[in-house]
């Protein structure tokens, strides 16, 4: 069937996040709770995170742009950003969201910086990459569920 | 006890029933437990709704704590179970958790991708069932179920504890476990868990009877001649100088020194209602079993009574589990006391008052404060009074009160006995007097307690406990100040005059009516502190009201019952009642409460709550915890209890047992007169 070459390209591309530490077991969590009555329950939690998401991150970079810096507000908004982050599983995010606390913790404002910056690219790569997976997802109809990352 | 009495004793069967009716078939259970789950972020909340769906639970979801608190408030029996986000923008997630706690006294799970060891131990202090780290796994969420269980099971052994501790009737808790069977797992772990506890029952039995002492009952006279005293000495004097300018035969420094601390307390939740830091304390402290104090019977009694009338029997299984107990039981009590003392101790895990947890559990003897004056009849005692008059079998304990309201009063109190027939009258006993005096300030003292409650979660851990033995009323704070009107205030609370803001529900005799009627809706909040026209000079909103269910009935029931008070009492009562009852243990008994009541009751307390709903609106919302407290009621008619040492109210209780069914008494007492009770 012609499905099946997407679908093949599909576990792949789903193995690669996984491999490449873009998401983690939590996302795997998600998939399961997918099923016939929400066939796309994946995107729409993944598209919805990024919106709230992108709400918190404005506020951080607004944050950062007043100083001094303000660590205790830039540690609830990244702590509020670490939440969501790690309820969809992105894993390399959510990583970089504790970095990012932790600058925070200590008062090292360049640390918070560079820790931003690094999560902002984080954030930006997967959203890619999740663009391009639910799109071939929705190609290839119902998602098998390939194996478990270790 | 009889088994019927058990059967028949509604808070736990209607407890559980109540679960049952909302969704469930108990072998259904889990499957359609109703899920309260409130998190600010979106992501989050639509995972688990998801998963708590695939749980086949069924599940509400909320963004914002104050939606959450509304819809509690608005259907206190909708829901099982809390899921709690920690940070929250509107509300500390610890916040929203302890008016939980007290106002609807729910199992809540706190979650948070915070997993430091300070949030969880907070989460753990202000008495959270369980506290899961984000992202949350699906196979957390399907054992969530367990907390509610457990929960009942734990009202239901304090119901069980403080009811047959003193008959050393165990009886009933092998029909409770057939009555208490919705539960899943409720058959097996609750007959074994009964023996238990009985093990247990017996144990303290003992310890207890052997130093028990004598009781003393707080009534008006002798707590205006405290505060006269204090007022003279200064808040910061000693017991041992109060206790000398007092020169009362037979008042010990211990009794004064336990009613000092509560009356500080009292005091100084009054003063920094808007403050929480105070008023938890107070409120604590306040509600702290005096139960435990009342070592039993008077506590026990109260809260029964409290409970009887105002809690519907599902609340009352929850009453049961907030520990008023008996202060002999040590589980009894004891969970009504760390249900408070989680909620409240945000900070300070500590005891406040050096107390140990066990402090108020072994507090029995302490418990002769307050006896007679249920001020501190917070939600627990009542929950316990309830537990006890439910074991008891006649609910219909009431203190006749003097002059024509009695009449109106004992119909309340008969409504709600009569509920609860079968259960423990003493818990009537003591809730009676508490309830005939004050239930206007109950219904006042809720919305300050909930207030002092909610800001002074913080760190009383040990506050409560010391509270609970002397059986303070002084909660009334939070029951009857009649925030407003004050001006009536029960005669049975202390009077406190000079206490500002606390309006003084400290009404002369009439109170007692007022009281009387307003039990029906508040099952017995005494206003153990007088509820002074000072209360005016707090804000109405610190006392928030909110679910003050106080079915005040003033208007109808008291005439005493000053006119501006009587639909702000009764609104308030009916929602401080039950809400107040709500607080930890109090929720079963406020809901117990408000099934308790007849249907006229009913209604008014539906309308009550309706008002109060605009009431709680108009207030400020979530600061007053209404702790069911059943302020004591000091009403001076009503305050022979009084001087019923616990001796003596146990060997009522007993014989009242025997007589169940007897309403002899012109107070429609199940068998239970006053007159009876050796004094």
């Amino acid at each position: 069937m012609e499905r099946n070459p997407i679908r093949r390209q599909l576990a792949i591309m789903r193995q690669s996040l996984f491999d490449q530490g873009h998401v983690d077991e939590q996302f795997v969590q998600l998939e399961e709770l997918q099923d016939d009555a929400n066939p796309n329950f994946v995107e729409e939690v993944v598209t919805l995170y990024y919106r709230d998401s992108a709400r918190i991150i404005l506020n951080i970079e607004q944050a950062l742009e007043r100083k001094p810096f303000d660590f205790r507000k830039l540690d609830a908004y990244m702590h509020q950003f670490k939440g969501s982050s790690s309820s969809i599983g992105a894993k390399k995010v959510k990583a970089e969201s504790t970095l990012f606390r932790e600058c925070c913790k200590s008062g090292n404002g360049e640390g918070c910086m560079r820790s931003f910056q690094q999560l902002k690219k984080e954030y930006a790569t997967l959203r890619k990459k999740f663009g391009a997976y639910f799109q071939l997802a929705r190609q290839a109809g119902p998602v098998e569920t390939a194996s478990r990352p270790k | 006890m009889n088994v019927s009495s058990v059967k028949g004793s509604m808070s736990i069967s209607s407890s559980t029933s109540t679960w049952k009716a909302g969704d469930t078939i108990s072998d259904q259970f889990p499957a359609g437990l109703r899920v309260l789950v409130v998190d600010d972020d979106p992501t989050c909340l639509m995972i688990l709704e998801k998963m708590l769906t695939a749980c086949l639970y069924k599940v509400t979801k909320c963004n914002r704590a104050e939606t959450a608190l509304s819809k509690l408030r608005e259907n206190k029996n909708g829901y099982d179970i809390v899921l709690s986000d920690v940070h929250m923008p509107d509300m500390d997630g610890f916040k929203l958790l302890e008016h939980i706690g007290l106002e609807m006294d729910l199992p809540v799970i706190m979650m948070s991708a915070d997993d430091g060891k300070q949030v969880v131990m907070k989460g753990v202090t202000h008495g959270a069932c369980d506290y899961l780290i984000k992202p949350v796994r699906i196979e957390a969420l399907k054992n969530i179920w367990q907390h509610v269980v457990r929960k009942r099971k734990n009202e239901w052994k304090e119901f069980e504890q403080s009811g047959s501790v003193e008959e050393g009737d165990r009886q009933p808790k092998q029909s409770d476990d057939a009555d208490y069977s919705s539960s899943a797992n409720e058959g097996n772990w609750k007959g074994s868990k009964r023996r238990k506890d009985e093990e247990e029952e017996t144990d303290e039995r003992d310890d207890t009877s052997t130093l028990k002492k004598p009781r003393v009952v707080w009534s008006v006279e002798l707590h205006q001649q405290f505060v006269a005293a204090v007022n003279q000495l200064g808040i910061d004097t000693v017991p041992k100088k109060i206790l000398e300018l007092m020169n009362v035969p037979g008042l010990t420094r211990e009794n004064v020194a336990s009613h000092l601390q509560k009356y500080r307390l009292y005091l100084r939740r009054l003063s920094g209602v808007s403050q929480h830091q105070s008023n938890l304390s107070t409120i604590i402290s306040a509600q702290d079993p005096t139960f435990g104090s009342l070592s039993s019977l008077s506590g026990l009694d109260l809260q029964t009574l409290a409970a009887t009338g105002q809690l519907p029997a599902q609340s009352l299984a929850r009453l049961q589990a907030a520990g008023l107990g008996r202060a002999t039981a040590k589980s009894g009590i004891p969970i009504t006391l760390v249900d408070q003392r989680n909620i409240f101790s945000f900070e300070n895990p500590k005891l406040r008052f050096g107390e140990g947890q066990q402090q108020h559990m072994t507090n029995k003897q302490q418990v002769n404060l307050l006896h007679g004056i249920p001020t501190t009849m917070e939600a627990k005692q009542l929950v316990s009074l309830r537990h006890a008059a439910q074991s008891v079998g006649n609910m219909n304990m009431q203190v006749p009160p003097p002059g024509p309201q009695s009449s109106q009063n004992n119909p309340l109190l008969m409504q709600m006995g009569q509920q609860q027939q079968q259960q423990q009258s003493r818990g009537q006993i003591l809730v009676d007097s508490t309830i005939n005096h004050a239930p206007r300030l109950s219904s006042m003292g809720q919305p300050i307690l909930s207030n002092g409650m909610a800001t002074n979660v913080s760190s009383r851990n040990g506050i409560p406990e010391n509270i609970r033995a002397p059986g303070y009323s002084q909660t009334p704070s939070m029951l009857n100040f009649p925030m407003n009107h004050a001006s009536e205030l029960p005669g049975n609370c202390f009077p406190l005059g000079s206490t500002p803001g606390v309006s003084n529900l400290t009404s002369k005799g009439a109170f007692q009516e007022d009281v009387n009627s307003e039990i029906k809706g508040s099952g017995g909040f005494m206003p153990s502190y007088d509820v002074f026209n000072d209360l005016n000079q707090h804000k109405p909103q610190s006392w928030e009201l909110q679910n003050v269910g106080i079915a005040f009935d003033s208007s109808q029931h008291s005439n005493s019952l000053q006119g501006n008070l009587d639909l702000t009492q009764s609104a308030l009562g009916q929602q401080g009642f039950s809400s107040g009852q709500m607080n930890g243990h109090n929720r079963s008994a406020a809901v117990a409460s408000k099934a308790v009541f007849s249907t006229g009751d009913v209604k008014e307390l539906r309308s009550a709550q309706n008002v109060n709903q605009h009431l709680n609106n108009l207030l400020v919302d979530n600061t007053i915890r209404v702790k069911s407290e059943r302020v004591c009621d000091t009403s001076p008619a009503n305050i022979f209890p009084d001087h019923f040492g616990q001796d003596d109210l146990m060997s009522a209780l007993l014989k009242q047992q025997e007589s169940v069914a007897s309403s002899e008494n012109e107070f429609d007492f199940d068998g239970y007169s006053m007159n009876n009770i050796p004094v």
